[in-house]
């Protein structure tokens, strides 16, 4: 049982370190690769904490659909004007100043609660029961989840295409204007 | 059996402090959205890590939500993104002013 401590505590520094990597690479494209190894450690780590399904959804969606969805959109536009003005100490300053400070509230919140430092039980939850548990009582957030993805599924599709609309209304104050 | 409780909750924490620091340091909006990522990636770890405390399966429902809402948010965010930069040719979030004379 030593083992699946040793393995958290790997996976966790796997985890803060490709992240902290990520946060602050110039390149959006390492960014984007070192979050993959990241999200893979956060999958291990479900797989540990009893979630086998979701540390399969974990994969595909995170680790596949959305970095590559980032990896696309990084290759459509060019970037070569990014982060030009590279990492002042006043962008950084407020930032780490408020994260710090939410950081120090939550280890304060978190180790004064004396069931916090109960150790936890290994319990696995199998993709059957939990695919029961789900439909059994969250149906309904099921459904308006999967609503939710259409109206996502509509509003990307309405607004990456777009072009021809913008240059109807850019065009048509000047035939106005010509006639008047 | 594994580790404290509080251990795995300040590993969210600390996962959830690097996105909000990439979120309000960066100034490139692929970085704010991949910032939000991580964040939400840091409230999975957290409500995962609540469902195996208590033992209760709901945590796990609620993991299972956040990466819905994290896949929609992602694919209008990105949508959005790449609007705003064919109106102004910039990724730069200071660089929409088209409101300002």
């Amino acid at each position: 049982m030593i083992l699946y401590a040793v393995i958290f505590y790997v996976v966790a520094a796997l985890i803060l370190a490709s992240t902290a990597m990520a946060v602050t690479r110039k390149n959006p494209v390492h960014a984007i690769v070192y979050l993959v190894i990241s999200f893979l450690g956060s999958a291990l780590l479900f797989y540990i904490l009893g979630a086998p399904f979701l540390a399969a959804l974990e994969v595909i969606i995170y680790a596949g659909a959305i970095m590559v969805l980032f990896l696309f959109v990084v290759m459509m536009l060019k970037m070569e004007e990014v982060e030009r003005r590279g990492f002042s100490m006043a962008d950084w300053m407020p930032a780490l100043v408020l994260g710090l400070l939410f950081v120090v509230t939550a280890a304060l919140a978190v180790f004064q609660d004396p069931g916090s430092h109960a150790i936890l039980r290994l319990a696995i939850a199998m993709p059957a029961t939990f695919g029961r548990f789900i439909f059994e009582h969250y149906w309904l957030a099921v459904e308006i989840i999967s609503i939710l993805l259409l109206v996502g599924l509509v509003a990307a599709v309405q607004l990456g295409r777009g072009k021809k609309e913008g240059k109807v209304m850019e065009t048509a104050p000047e035939k106005s204007g010509k006639e008047v | 059996m594994i580790v404290p409780f509080s251990h795995v909750f300040m590993l969210a924490a600390l996962v959830f402090f690097l996105g909000l620091v990439c979120m309000v340091a960066r100034r490139n909006l692929i970085m704010m959205l991949i910032g939000i990522e991580i964040m939400m990636n840091g409230a999975a770890i957290a409500f995962l890590s609540a469902s195996l405390h208590w033992q209760r399966l709901e945590g796990q429902a609620f993991v299972l939500f956040i990466l819905a809402v994290a896949a929609t948010e992602v694919s209008v965010g990105l949508a959005l993104v790449v609007a705003a930069h064919r109106q102004t040719q910039t990724m730069d979030p200071d660089g929409y002013h088209a409101l300002k004379w």
